[in-house]
């Protein structure tokens, strides 16, 4: 494969990265719990979408839309009885409510749907090839990359020059701060859980084609999850898209290179770049 | 009269109690009562040791990390290579190559991954796991890979006791024996100064640093330590089993033994014992009938256990314990 070509397909997989993590980066800078589950979250919108486009039908787009809409409101759902209660409790809490969470969502899964992996029928004209001039090259992985592009265009937009946006990064920054000048942080948390984890379901289902879907999707891809929210920088949606397509990139070589034990590096890149600045890449010192 | 009794818990909890002996008693007595299912309880003591391992560094030391596993893996790679390629089959010594270089692998990372702290700590940690499994993974022609090196042959235990695959009566022994004397070395440690620091720094850190305490090497040492018995557990587990793959180096084993630590309850040794006990018994006997059931049981549980039983089964009797004891 030529350079072009490489790139192209670590970038799909990147922005599919990106998609699915961006919530997680803007929860955990924001409240600082940490949620292992939310690929949770990211593979019972995967199965959401799935299932609606085979059982009732549904076209790609509006399952995915439906996929978002479920996920969200579960995700809501969950903060507000479940979540809320563990937000002052101990890291170690955290992590094993949430891995707790995994291991129900799996077993739920795995018995309602059953453990094979799943595919998602994509519209015709995403299918085939496009023709760039250069090269031809999958028409899906060059309209992911458009629509991760997009999406970051938009999170930006809303972070940057929007009032909830600028809630958010007030509370990431200085929390007790933001609430003192009468942020709700909670409520706050709430909306960009929910978004966050319909996001990662939307995410699921577009990357579908090149993660896979099966009940091991969120353990499989949790160390992914973490290190790409970890090098972008906690609640910096920028820092996570450039981790997340570095990451897509990385790991689509060193499978051509390495097709066994090749993530060895990512992980080695990992520990050498947090140990440099364990911040992240748009972190600030704390 | 509050203050005087807690006071003397707090001077005389270094103390041996006679309910002590129980565990080892039980152990004995399985033994001889359950011939059949040495194999089990074999896994089920390898396990005990590995959740002591963990409680030093997440029940003393306060250093939460999701990958324990490593360390284990680091031993138990350390016996099965040096058995298959250097002919290196001598238990006792394999005990000590693996404590060794679990060790060395804990104090390494340890030195280099204990400057973060949070969520960046405990990516590392699962970091340095999947760095080592992949690296296992990378030279499979070496290591066996996934498919794992099967028919390992170790020496009789002392030259006297042969490890017999089929009826583990001497591995079970041996793990019992291995288990006895880390236990105690680990009790003694836990009730030095050493870890009662340990504790301090879990409790205070701020305070800590402020009455001089060596924070970072102590933390630095309490890793190194928990791992070189991490490592003696994982060489026990395959010398007595005789197979080796990835496995030992997975995310799944990790997350078990935190389980069982969190469901025994840790920061107190006894949770090991009792989370290992419980955590093993069910999974024998659900989750070969029903595998998703049993996962869908342990998840629910560790949702329940972070939500209203912090402390665990040891913690739920204790608190028992007080309220009858109370009446």
């Amino acid at each position: 494969m030529d350079l072009a070509s490489i790139l192209l397909g670590g970038l799909a997989a990147g922005m599919v990265l990106f998609v699915v993590s961006v919530g997680l980066s803007v929860t955990m800078g924001l409240m600082g719990f940490v949620n292992l589950a939310h690929g949770g979250f990211a593979m019972l919108g995967g199965y959401a979408i799935v299932l609606a486009m085979r059982h009732w039908g549904l076209p790609f787009f509006p399952a995915l839309a439906l996929g978002f809409v479920a996920v969200a409101l579960l995700a809501a759902l969950l903060e507000r009885t479940l979540y809320a209660r563990l937000y002052r409790a101990s890291e170690l809490d955290q992590v094993l409510f949430t891995i707790g969470l995994i291991f129900v969502m799996i077993a739920g899964i795995t018995l309602a749907v059953g453990p094979e992996t799943q595919t998602v029928q994509l519209p015709a004209w995403l299918r085939g090839q496009t023709d760039l001039g250069l090269l031809k090259y999958r028409t899906y992985s060059l309209a992911l990359i458009a629509f991760g592009t997009l999406l970051m265009a938009a999170l930006w937009l809303g972070f940057e020059r929007t009032r909830i946006g600028a809630q958010i990064r007030a509370a990431v920054d200085n929390r007790r701060m933001a609430e003192s000048l009468g942020v709700d942080v909670g409520r706050l948390f709430t909306l960009t859980f929910a978004l966050g984890s319909g996001l990662a379901a939307v995410g699921a289902g577009l990357g579908a084609e090149i993660l896979g879907l099966d009940p091991q999707y969120p353990l499989r891809y949790l160390a992914y999850f973490l290190i790409v929210v970890a090098v972008g920088g906690l609640g910096r949606v920028s820092g996570v898209f450039f981790a997340a397509l570095a990451i897509g990139v990385l790991d689509f070589v060193l499978k051509i290179h390495f097709p066994k034990g090749g993530t060895m590096f990512i992980y080695a890149l990992t520990i050498a770049f947090l140990l440099a600045r364990p911040q992240g890449l748009f972190g600030k010192r704390a | 009269m509050s203050t005087p009794s807690a006071a003397l818990e707090y001077a005389t909890r270094h103390r041996l109690r006679g309910w002590e002996a129980l565990p080892w008693v039980a152990a004995l007595g399985a033994f001889f009562l359950f011939p059949n299912y040495l194999a089990f309880g074999t896994q089920v003591l390898v396990m005990i040791l590995f959740a002591l391992s963990l409680d030093l560094v997440l029940g003393y030391a306060g250093i939460v990390t999701l990958g324990h596993a490593a360390f284990f893996g680091a031993g138990a790679y350390t016996v099965g290579m040096l058995a298959a390629h250097a002919g290196w089959s001598e238990p006792i010594s394999g005990l000590a190559a693996a404590a060794l270089v679990a060790g060395l692998a804990g104090w390494l990372s340890g030195w280099v991954l204990l400057r973060t702290h949070g969520l960046t700590l405990l990516m590392l940690t699962l970091c340095t796991m999947a760095l080592l499994e992949q690296a296992a993974n990378m030279f499979s022609s070496f290591t066996g890979g996934f498919d794992g090196m099967p028919g390992l042959a170790f020496k009789p235990i002392l030259g006297l006791y042969e490890f017999d695959v089929l009826f583990f009566r001497s591995q079970y022994l041996y793990a019992l024996a291995v288990l006895f004397l880390a236990f105690i070395a680990l009790r003694v440690l836990v009730h030095s100064s050493f870890g009662r620091s340990l504790t301090g720094i879990r409790e205070n850190l701020l305070r800590m640093h402020a009455v001089g305490a060596p924070v970072r090497a102590r933390q630095v040492t309490a890793y190194a330590l928990s791992a070189a018995l991490a490592g003696i557990a994982g060489a026990v587990f395959v010398q007595a089993t005789g197979y080796l793959n990835l496995a030992v180096l997975g995310l799944e084993r990790a997350a078990g033994v935190l389980i069982i630590l969190i469901l025994g309850g840790y920061g107190r040794l006894y949770g090991a014992f009792v989370g290992a006990l419980a955590y093993l018994l069910l999974e024998h006997t659900l989750s070969k009938a029903y595998p998703t059931a049993w996962q869908l049981g342990i998840g629910l549980t560790l949702v329940l256990v972070a939500l209203y039983a912090r402390n665990g089964i040891l913690g739920l009797a204790e608190a028992l314990w007080r309220r009858w004891s109370a009446r």
